[in-house]
């Protein structure tokens, strides 16, 4: 599958990272409903390093959308809660 | 609920909205095609103004530093002229320059990171622009208006996903140098004040910032007081005479690091000038 994390631009990952990666989704998403910035900061950067680990750079003149958008690297609690509620929420 | 899934559903809507559907869908194309171009035009300008703010924080860093040599260098010649006063009160200027040069370096570095990061952006979208282009060629030619819709929305996703995630890079950039230009703003009236200044123009000035800085910096000062006594200690009182007269270069050898001069204890000095208060005239004029 092809994962973006912004800014950082698009990675191709294994579809056998999915499980590993849903987890440490989990603990990013529980930190930000707990509001605690510390286990947020913790569990984005966790995740990002273990895409940056498995992903491939996946060539930047390809058209193709990501399945996944992942938050840039400083990406502070409140913009991610931003990035998740932003108006326009549900895709018609 | 999935952070992932959250921002890339939100994603996603956003640019299916920003997706215009047109009578002919191949139009749609071509408008597209102007607004990435926009975009490209967006990110350039955007690296060229945190590049000005990053120049702009380079300058105050070297004036800074200049003024904060050449206050050693007074702390320095007080020192030997006896004045413990007027040596105190140049390094409790020295010290607050060299902290607002320790902000000033982390706000280089960060707008640094900044001006990187939008030129790789810029060059990841200028990739995916001219793919476009060239899959929009393709579709023109190739599909009628009502085979064509199904091909655009696929060369669609994968570059409204691009201007939007460059779109925001944008912004953050934005964001980072309008802070960085009022923290410059502040800086520039720092030093304008005169707070920074040297303190040959005579008694020390009983400035406000220049209080607060004593109060913070008491315990570096008494320090670098020590420290200079040591050097003084150590050296020849006869090196203040040896250093008489010599004209110095002042400002040209802003950046030297002290260690360069080696044996020496008070090198190229310009005690000549009768070390310290009331030396140098221009200043004296300067009305405050």
């Amino acid at each position: 599958m092809i994962v973006r994390i912004l800014g950082e631009g698009q990675l191709s990952v294994d579809d056998a990272e999915t499980a590993a990666l849903n987890q440490l989704d989990a603990t990013l998403a529980s930190a930000v409903d707990a509001g605690d910035e510390a286990a947020f900061r913790r569990a984005l950067n966790e995740l990002l390093t273990r895409v940056r680990a498995v992903g491939k750079p996946y060539p930047p003149d390809s058209l193709e959308p990501s399945e996944l958008i992942l938050p840039h690297e400083d990406a502070t609690l409140a913009e991610v809660r931003q990035m998740m509620t932003d108006e326009g929420l549900i895709p018609g | 609920m999935s952070v992932m899934k959250r921002v890339t559903l939100i994603f996603r809507s956003k640019a299916n909205k920003a997706l215009d559907r047109m009578e002919d869908p191949r139009e749609t194309l071509d408008y597209s095609y102007q607004r990435q171009l926009e975009m490209l035009q967006k990110v350039r300008r955007g690296v060229a103004d945190v590049a000005t703010s990053r120049k702009r924080v380079e300058l105050q860093m070297n004036q800074i530093q200049q003024q904060s040599n050449k206050l050693e260098k007074q702390a320095r010649d007080a020192l030997g002229a006896g004045r413990e006063d007027l040596a105190r009160e140049a390094l409790t200027r020295r010290s607050s320059a060299q902290s607002q040069l320790n902000d000033l370096q982390a706000q280089y570095a960060s707008l640094q990171a900044e001006e990187e990061k939008l030129t790789v952006a810029s060059q990841r979208l200028q990739a995916k622009v001219d793919s476009f282009r060239t899959r929009k060629e393709t579709i023109k030619a190739t599909y009628t208006a009502a085979e064509a819709q199904t091909r655009i929305n696929e060369a669609f996703s994968g570059i409204s996903e691009e201007m939007g995630d460059v779109g925001m890079a944008i912004q953050r950039a934005e964001d980072k140098t309008a802070q960085m230009q009022a923290r410059a703003g502040a800086i520039d009236e720092l030093l304008a004040s005169g707070a920074l200044e040297d303190v040959s123009g005579g008694a020390p000035r009983d400035d406000i910032q220049a209080e607060l800085d004593r109060m913070g910096a008491g315990n570096d000062v008494e320090l670098e007081l020590q420290k200079l006594r040591g050097e003084l200690g150590s050296g020849s009182a006869g090196a203040l005479e040896a250093g008489a007269g010599e004209e110095t270069q002042n400002g040209a050898s802003q950046a030297r690091p002290a260690s360069s001069n080696g044996g020496s204890a008070l090198p190229s000095s310009d005690v000549g000038e009768s070390a310290i208060p009331s030396a140098d005239p221009p200043r004296a004029g300067d009305g405050t």
